[in-house]
């Protein structure tokens, strides 16, 4: 057996576990970091099927950023289990029915009739210095340009949403906003004025003072 | 050299196992020098910021106090640790190990010299971003697990201040690769050739600041360091943390450190390449030294640079590092990917050397 095959049983194996530890943890912490760790896996996976590419990108925007605030936000919540929970043999057999369903209807499609061999054929391995990242990019800037483009206008469009959504402005008497501008360009002679005096005062001329009056 | 030892291996063992054994044995020959580095890199930051506050720093263990890393090594090691009642003890203690892991796996495509790597992959700069950035990880849970509120905001200035500063970093590595026209970090310094005024410091000028700057944003290192402010939250994500599990941080902090300087190096200063390279009389003097030290001499200029920000700047306020990250340098990162493109279309030179994008 080679090692391609023993890494993939291993990230495939973890990938289960770790989906089975989203759905089944009690702590969410502990689910959201199951769901970290079935991402990883599957990244390896990806890995392994040179799509290096996808794979990295995939750690680098779920793992690295999205799941990040994910936690961030479960972290901050005080959850507490028992409401949650109430529900739940009420609700059982509904659960049931839908996930019988789904499971129907994946195996009506995704079953080797559509996706057997004799319909894909094995893949061709890539050579050592073929760039799965070179590839993705010249599809994606020549014939799917359009989707290409028109994804990235919806992204910008949810940015400058979540902005506006998120930007308000209070009166002055409200509350004090910070002119950064203004900070930045403070010099040292606005807040400070030196004074310069002797640093020593001679006694003598100082009695003298006093005879003199 | 690790072909002919695989093959060797290979007459006795199965071929998984043999190449799992040479993958071992490179990975111990990257990371024994890399924890020594960080032994003396601590030694140095002691001894730097002591001269810079007129101090002697370290000097009682071992002549010169040489022997101080190593005295303070083997005090964390027997150290008690302890797990704090309320906390979560599994994530508690295996947040340590997700700081770590991720701060050695990233070595794996450093090149050191040319051919002097790991893993050659081409996709080399993409599998930094993505290693590194899983790093987050030993943080927050480490601020979570300790059920502790000085923790949990060290944590959470820590995350929300990374992810900030990851998206200017990556902007700044998009120019890199547009200008080098490859992800492959011995491309890119292979790219960088013909002294140092070839180096992308010069066309990439603003993002070589940028990187930096944001490299120490990215380590928590002084003046961005408020995930540990002492003044407000103690010691921020490990004030629970003692002994080993609290050395484990330590030792993944000072890795991404040594890390940054080594891709600063490697992207804009011209790696393992020496400056003086196609300069006639001085290319010949200086032939005899080796990549590796040119490398090591650029890294170490960065780490001392790292040192001297610590012991000059005061520490940032966290709105103003946050508004540093967003309103500052990622339009400026932004702005910077514009001028590269349009420079390489217009196939302007020090932007459109060999290759670059086509």
């Amino acid at each position: 057996m080679g090692i391609e095959k023993v890494l993939f049983y291993v990230f495939a194996l973890t990938a289960i576990i770790a989906s089975l530890g989203v759905i089944g943890s009690r702590n969410p912490v502990r689910a959201a970091l199951s769901l970290v760790l079935a991402f990883i896996a599957t990244a390896g996976v990806w890995l392994l099927l040179q799509a290096e590419f996808l794979g990295i990108v995939l750690i680098l925007v779920y793992v690295g950023a999205v799941m990040v605030l994910f936690l961030f936000v479960i972290m901050m919540l005080d959850i507490n289990l028992t409401p949650l929970k109430e529900g739940f043999a009420r609700y059982l057999p509904i659960g049931i029915m839908v996930a019988l369903i789904v499971l129907a209807e994946m195996s009506l499609i995704l079953n080797p009739n559509f996706f057997g061999l004799e319909i894909y054929t094995v893949p061709t391995a890539l050579g050592a210095h073929d760039s799965n990242t070179k590839m993705l990019g010249q599809l994606l800037f020549t014939e799917y340009l359009y989707a290409f483009v028109l994804a990235a206008v919806l992204l910008l469009l949810s940015i400058v949403a979540a902005i506006v959504l998120t930007l308000r402005r209070r009166q002055q008497s409200e509350a004090l906003y910070q002119n950064v501008g203004d900070q930045v360009r403070v010099q040292a002679s606005d807040r400070l004025t030196m004074v310069k005096m002797p640093a020593v005062v001679r006694v003598k001329e100082v009695v003298q003072g006093a005879d003199d009056e | 050299m690790f072909d002919s030892l695989q093959l060797y291996l290979a007459q006795w063992l199965p071929s998984a196992v043999a190449s799992v054994l040479v993958i071992l044995v490179q990975a111990a020959i990257v990371i024994v020098p890399l924890l020594l580095a960080v032994a003396y890199l601590t030694y140095a930051e002691r001894k730097v910021i002591g001269y810079m506050q007129v101090r002697l720093g370290p000097n009682r263990v071992g002549p010169g106090g040489w022997l101080q890393p190593i005295a303070d090594a083997v005090k964390l090691l027997m150290k008690e640790v302890i797990i704090p009642s309320q906390s979560n003890v599994y994530l508690f203690l295996i947040a340590p190990v997700l700081a770590i892991a991720p701060a050695i796996a990233v070595w794996a495509v450093v090149p050191f010299d040319d051919g002097m790597v790991v893993a050659d992959i081409n996709a080399g700069l993409l599998y930094i971003l993505a290693i590194s950035s899983i790093g987050i990880y030993g943080v927050v849970v480490a601020g979570w697990a300790s059920n502790s509120k000085y923790a949990f905001l060290g944590a959470l200035r820590s995350s929300a201040q990374k992810v900030s500063y990851e998206i200017a970093m990556g902007f700044a590595l998009v120019t890199v690769i547009m200008t080098a026209g490859s992800m492959n970090l011995t491309d890119i310094v292979l790219g960088q050739q013909g002294g140092m005024l070839s180096w992308y410091w010069i066309p990439l000028l603003p993002m070589f600041v940028v990187y930096f700057i944001a490299g120490v944003a990215e380590t928590n290192r002084a003046p961005f360091d408020v995930a540990e402010g002492e003044s407000e939250i103690v010691a921020g994500f490990h004030v629970d943390y003692s002994g080993m599990t609290f050395a484990v941080f330590f030792l993944a902090e000072y890795a991404m450190m040594i890390l940054i300087s080594f891709l600063t190096a490697i992207m804009f200063l011209g790696g393992w390449l020496s400056p003086f390279e196609g300069i006639p009389g001085l290319e010949t003097v200086f032939s005899f030294i080796p990549g590796l030290a040119w490398l090591s001499l650029k890294v170490a200029f960065l780490l001392f640079v790292f040192l001297w920000f610590r012991a000059t700047f005061p520490r940032y306020r966290y709105d103003q590092i946050m508004r540093l990250g967003w309103k500052i340098f990622i339009p400026l990162t932004i702005l910077w990917v514009f001028v590269v493109g349009v420079m390489a279309y217009l196939k302007v030179a020090p932007w459109f050397v060999h290759g670059g994008i086509a």
